[in-house]
Parts: C-alpha cells; structure tokens; sequence
C-alpha cells in the first residue's frame, strides 16, 4: 500500500510540475510589458525597471518560472497588475464562493443520482425506468446556463423566490449566502446528476448480475436485501471515478454559472482579469483550477486502493 | 430500415440530427430573412405567422439566425471533432503498438495531462493569449478531444493485437505501422464513429458555452450561445430571445445523443444483450 502510495505521489507531482510548465509557457507568449502597462506612456525607464524587479519580470525565463512556481509553493501568487493587490488575496475572497458552489452543487447531484439511479435500476424495464431514463437523457442535452436563464425568469422574476443574480455575501448570515447560491447550483447540478444517475444505475445493473448476487439470493436474502447488502456497496466504484471527474466539471463549469447569476467568484474573476489583460490573474487562477482537479483525482485514485485491494497492484 | 428496428433511439436521433444539419445547409442557400439586416420598426415580435420565432432587439428574424446559428456549431464541433480524431487516431494506434514503450508511456502521460485542463479552461487560456474568435473555439475543444480518441483508440487497439489474425498478419511480414492501419483501425472504426457522435455533442454544447460568455464567434457572426447571451438582459419581457436558441442548443444535443445511442446498439452487438 505504501509503494503504491509513493508511487501515485510521485505521479502526481510530475503532473503539477508538467501543468505548471504548460501555463507559464503559454501565456510567456503573450506580447506587451506589464510594467509599462502599470505604469503607462509616460514612464521613466528605471522606475519601469524597478517594478519589473519587484513584479519579477527581469531574468531568463527559467529563472522567472522557478520564481513563479516557487511562489505557488509558498501561496505568493504576484501581484495583480490592475487591481495592485496580492494575487492570493484576491483568490482567497473568491474561493469562498466558488467552493461553496461547487460542494453544493455536487451534494445536489449526489443526493438527486443515488435514489435515481437505485430506483431505476431496481425496476429496469419498467417505466419508472425509462421515465429517470429520458429525464437524464434531456439533463445530458440542457445547456446548464440555459436551464439557469429559465430558472431566473420563472423562480427569481416570476415567482419571486429568490434573487435574479449577486451573492448576499456569508456575512449576511449562513442560510442568506446559501440562498444566493441555490439556483446557480442547481443549474450546475443538473447534468452532472443526469449523467450521474446513468452511471449508477448502469454500474448496479452490472453488479446485479454477477455470481455472488445470484449466491446472495440462493441463500435466501430477497432482492431488495440483495440490492442494499451487496450490489450497492460492488456498484459504488464506477460512480465514485464519475464523482472525482465531475468536481472538475463543477469547479470549471462555475466559470459560465457565475456569468449567468453575477456571482463574485474565481469565473467572474476569470474574466475580469482576460478583459484588464490581467495575465498573472489568469495565470494564478487557471493554475489553482488544475492543482484541484490533479488533487481530486489523485484522491479518488487512493480511496479506490483503499475500497478494493485489488486495484492496489495495478499502475 | 430493419436497422432501426434494433434501436429505439437510432430514428428520433437521426431525424433531429438531419433536421439542424438540414437547416444549416439550407442557410447557405435561403434564409426567411437576412440575419444581419436591422429593421427596427418590427424589434422584439413575439412569434407570428410573418416570424415564426418573433425578432430580436434589432428587428432581426430569431428563426433566420437559429439557422445560421445551426453553421456556425455544427462547424466548430465538427472541425473539433476533426482535430481530435486526426491527431488522438494515430497517437492511439501508435502507443498500442508499441505498448509500454517510451512512445506509449509519452503519450499516455501527455493524454492525462490535458484531462486535467478542462476544456473550459484551456479556451480561458488560448483567449488570454490570443483573444477570442471562432478559430480559437475550435482548438479549444479539439485539444480537449485529442486524448479522449487516443485513448479510446489505445484500449481497444491493445485488445486487437492479441488476436489470432493480427499473429497471422505478423508472420506474413507486415510491419506494425502496416497492421495498425490494415487491420487494426478498420475495427476500431465503428468505435470512433460512436464516440464522435458524442463528441460532436459535447462539442456543441462547449461551443454554445464559450460564445455565451463571449469567448467564441465574435460578431457579426451568429451564434446561438451568443443569442442566448445578448437575450439575457430582456429576459423578463421577452423570453422568447431565450427560449428558442436554447431550445435550438438542447434539441441538436438530444439528436446527437440518441443518435449515438443508436449507432452504438447496431454498432456493438455486445452491448445489445445488456441494454435491452
């Protein structure tokens, strides 16, 4: 268990090396002088200078990288090069939207995929299973940002229920913050629970037909036992790859929910920083998106070893 | 037509996906009313027998640029489609070939590489760096398609060559590059085909996500994700600038969906016994 460890770890290490490389080369490309940007037109040349020192501009572009990727380590993302504050300030207020969003939006989908796809699963052919069917099949096929348009204009301006947009801030209080951020993780939900939802359903059916469910029942445990006992526990491992790939999904698909609901998180951020030209922020933000969805599946990777001995031999 | 008979999703697929590609086709030729010509005099219509989908804030004819609309997302995903399969195909075939060689190991590690951008993400970037355009839409969504055919490519390709007649091939002296292509990629073809179904769909669906915040066709060009963008301030009086280019976006999807639900049933035998 320990050498697999080790050697997972190793693996993801060399891709946080291998994305960080890829980041910082493709925006190096990017042309025009931050400083003079900073500073404008009229700047002299050794004040130029001077920022450039303290931005970390001067120098080979190696030595530039491992002071980047150095600072990463160290939670020092730079400086943004319209807004003057630290980087990792502006992350940090962020991030507490679009975390949040995010573990809500997956804890929607969870909550919907589970009994969904139990249900359909354990009357297969009938039309409560075809029913969930082509409701997952329409979730697949709904724009999310679309279904959240809809949303607002029948809960938000129609109904009143809730706001059309903004985020109350956590400090209007818990149930305030999490009010704001019921449709847009909704919207984000839906297609992850639809495809969610096929792949419990499929991955039960699968286990449902194995030996020791047929040994299960022969020794006189009726279905639903059967189901809950043993299937369900055999099923769980397909669904928890599918889960570990989504939050990726989730955290990258609040880059457009944001847009709709004028949420103040990383995607607002995103984007604010593309128009300002803001390439540090972008830089920052994109590279936080990666280390999370690297972290996450090199998490899911280990709860499997730690689910079924026998993935552990396996590269 | 007995082949529909082995599918109940093959024909609502194939008669929605023919019904875009239909209307996108047409738009070459003939629309109701020029897309880009503004009459203010009749802005924000509801649908009518003269618009059957109502006007925009311009004047301009909802259906005529759901038409068009229909090119421009059926080009960029299927262009990134193209990218994907030209460049993943090879790759694929290549690391089965020579499995746990450098190349493959090269390969494999690159394809994981890009899985963990999201193609959201790496269009974030390609606009940061070079702005936004329908071009650049396209790699976005390509690049992201590229490890996904590899991949696929891989699996089954590593399946085949353990097979008798590729051991026959071997002895009658063919190459591996030469086996790949006469023997192996003849029967991972019907594979591609269902996985470029849904890639064309998901290809839609990114590239109605990108324009609607801006990252994609750039104007005068129509697209639906920018209509549905452009109709979000409007909203509460007119829904109608949102509800049919998002019912354009989710009706496409759904064809192509079904569509590759159905080519996979006739496609794949194996899977017939367990879906049925």
């Amino acid at each position: 268990m320990l050498r697999y460890f080790l050697k997972r770890l190793l693996s993801l290490a060399l891709s946080l090396v291998a994305a960080s490389i890829v980041i910082f080369l493709a925006l190096e490309v990017v042309p025009g002088d931050p400083a003079a940007y900073m500073l404008g037109l009229n700047a002299q040349e050794d004040t130029l200078n001077a920022l450039r020192e303290q931005l970390g501009l001067n120098g080979t572009v190696l030595e530039r990288y491992l002071s980047w990727a150095g600072g990463l380590l160290t939670g020092d993302f730079g400086i943004s090069y319209t807004y003057r504050t630290p980087v990792s300030e502006m992350i940090g207020d962020r991030m507490w939207v679009s975390l949040p969003l995010a573990l809500y939006a997956l804890t929607l989908s969870t909550l919907i995929a589970f009994p969904a796809g139990i249900w359909a699963a354990s009357r297969r052919g009938s039309y409560v299973d075809a029913g969930v069917m082509g409701v997952t099949q329409l979730g697949v096929a709904i724009p999310n940002f679309w279904f959240a348009m809809l949303m607002v204009l029948i809960f938000a301006i129609n109904l009143r229920w809730f706001s059309a947009g903004g985020f109350a801030g956590w400090d209007a209080g818990f149930w305030a913050g999490m009010k704001s951020l019921t449709l847009p993780a909704i919207a984000l939900a839906l297609p992850q629970a639809s495809i969610l939802t096929r792949v419990m359903r499929s991955s039960l059916l699968d286990t449902l037909n194995e030996d020791f469910i047929r040994t299960a029942r022969a020794k006189g445990l009726n279905k639903a036992q059967a189901m809950w006992r043993h299937a369900l526990r055999n099923a769980l491992i397909p669904v928890l790859t599918i889960m570990g790939l989504q939050f990726s999904f989730l955290l990258a698909g609040a880059i457009i929910i944001e847009n709709v609901f004028f949420l103040p998180g990383l995607g607002r951020l995103v984007f604010q920083a593309i128009s300002a030209r803001d390439l540090i922020v972008v830089e920052s933000v994109v590279m936080l998106l990666v280390f999370a969805v690297i972290v996450v599946n090199f998490a899911v990777d280990l709860a499997y070893a730690l689910v079924d001995p026998r993935l552990r031999g396996r590269r | 037509m007995s082949l529909f008979l082995y599918s109940r999703t093959l024909l609502p697929g194939a008669f929605l996906t023919l019904l875009f590609a239909g209307a996108a086709l047409l738009s070459l030729v003939w629309v109701p009313y020029d897309p880009t010509v503004l009459d203010i005099a009749n802005k924000i219509k509801s649908p009518s027998w003269a618009h059957p989908f109502g006007t925009d804030q311009f004047g301009r004819d909802i259906l005529s640029m759901i038409m068009v609309g229909a090119r421009t997302s059926i080009a960029v995903a299927l262009v990134a489609v193209g990218i994907g399969m030209l460049v993943g195909v090879p790759l694929g075939l290549a690391a089965a070939a020579r499995k746990g060689g450098l190349l493959d190991e090269v390969i494999m590690r690159m394809n994981d590489l890009v899985f963990a951008f999201p193609s959201l993400l790496i269009a974030v970037m390609i606009t940061a760096v070079f702005g936004a355009s329908a071009l650049n839409a396209i790699i976005a969504i390509g690049i992201f398609n590229i490890p996904v055919f590899a991949r696929l490519t891989r699996g089954t390709a590593l399946s085949l060559w353990s097979r008798d007649y590729i051991m026959a091939a071997r002895v009658a002296g063919k190459g591996p590059a030469r086996i790949s292509l006469e023997h192996i990629l003849p029967n991972v073809a019907n594979l591609l085909i269902v996985q470029g179904t849904i890639q064309f769909s998901l290809g839609i669906l990114a590239e109605a996500g990108l324009s609607y915040v801006g990252l994609g066709a750039q104007p005068p060009t129509a697209s639906w994700g920018r209509m549905l963008a452009d109709s979000q301030t409007m909203i509460s009086f007119a829904p109608h600038l949102a509800l049919f280019p998002g019912l354009a976006i989710l009706l496409t999807v759904l064809g192509l969906n079904l569509l590759g639900d159905g080519l996979r049933d006739i496609l794949d035998p194996k899977l017939r016994r367990v879906r049925a």
